[in-house]
């Protein structure tokens, strides 16, 4: 267990810093239509702050804010959002994954953007839970990890 | 050959050399380092450059992907897979490694061979930019009306391959857990398990001691 006065500096600087990280994850992944970026990068990123935790504060701390079970039902919730919007539009009468009747404004295009935004939102949850899970499995097989061992 | 791009552009041509270098000094001394999370951290640092390199050639998207995924996340999931694994690499016999390193040789040469029969850089003519890609970059605004290209092509026209990469990712996390999760191991006795582990940690342990101290 990691000992509560230890790392001081690092603790105080990661409780400063894991917001704007998640912040900066919401960017990515909203503004993936506009600029660089998307569900996969934005999800890697959400999945950074939860690591970062873990290795700032310790995996129990870490596992009490968000528990196993969390990810894997986040990470299949992912995959049945993007089927699932597939299959919205295909009982809208359209093609599977052809978004744009999600919205009645099709000279807008607005189907299109709303139907890009729930996929990417899908992948978020698919790539930010797994690999978060991932690493997790990794690191709960590890008792304790004592600095001489590097 | 067409040079005209590098007269056109020598920063971009002779940053892309540096990069290049940088490249290749981190496979050689890669292939010199013996110790795994020095491995781990290279790696990390061979995809940090090659993110820089894409974010020269303007696929910025592509760069983003490789300095999250490539540069962050493997790297903590190599440091984590590390923790059940030895630090060290075994130190093998010449004879056990000149096979793989001669068909590695062949391969490359192959690859490079390859490369020669490819467009050169940013060839308007090639067939990625003459036929499906200036389709999408025509239609995009016309039928999807998204700004950026590739996420109309991720999202929306390549939305089927982008679902299986989905539910890749997914099967992938699960399969991990079904294999290494606690609760995925109750057949055989849990305590028993944990004790054998403990001891193979500390011979693990004991064993690296003697090394260094030899």
């Amino acid at each position: 267990m990691i000992n509560p006065e230890h790392h001081l500096i690092l603790r105080y600087v990661a409780r400063l810093v894991i917001p704007f990280v998640a912040l900066f994850g919401l960017y990515v992944q909203f503004h993936g239509d506009f600029g660089p970026g998307g569900g996969f990068q934005a999800g890697v990123i959400m999945a950074v702050t939860l690591v970062l935790y873990a290795l700032i504060f310790g995996l129990d701390e870490a596992q009490k804010a968000v528990p196993v079970s969390w990810l894997r039902i986040g990470a299949a919730a992912g995959v049945l959002l993007y089927a699932g919007t597939g299959l919205a539009s295909l009982f809208l009468g359209e093609n599977y994954l052809n978004y744009t009747p999600l919205h009645p404004d099709v000279a807008h295009k607005k189907g299109q953007h709303y139907g890009i935004l729930l996929i990417e939102f899908g992948i978020l949850l698919a790539v930010a839970n797994t690999i978060a899970l991932l690493f997790y499995l990794f690191t709960e097989r590890l008792s304790d990890m004592r600095d001489e061992d590097w | 050959m067409n040079f005209d791009y590098v007269m056109s552009d020598p920063y971009l041509f002779f940053l892309q050399i540096a990069f290049m270098i940088a490249l290749a000094l981190l496979a050689i001394g890669s292939l010199m380092m013996r110790s795994l999370f020095a491995l781990t951290m290279m790696a990390g640092a061979y995809s940090l450059i090659c993110a820089m390199w894409f974010a020269v050639l303007d696929a910025v998207d592509v760069a983003f992907t490789e300095a999250a995924v490539g540069a962050g996340a493997s790297t903590i999931l190599m440091l984590g897979a590390l923790l059940l694994t030895k630090r060290e690499v075994a130190v093998r016999h010449w004879t056990k490694w000149l096979l793989s390193f001669l068909t590695i040789l062949a391969l490359g040469a192959l690859l490079i061979y390859a490369t020669l029969d490819m467009p050169a850089f940013g060839d308007p003519l090639s067939p990625a930019n003459a036929t499906v890609g200036r389709a999408y970059l025509e239609q995009t605004a016309k039928e999807v009306g998204v700004p950026n290209v590739v996420t109309a092509v991720l999202a929306s026209y390549r939305g089927f391959d982008t679902l299986g990469e989905a539910m890749v990712i997914f099967c992938a996390g699960l399969t991990v857990f079904i294999l290494l999760h606690k609760s995925m191991s109750k057949p055989y006795d849990a305590e028993d398990h944990e004790e054998t582990t403990y001891k193979a940690d500390e011979n693990m342990r004991g064993q690296a001691a003697e090394a260094s101290e030899s």
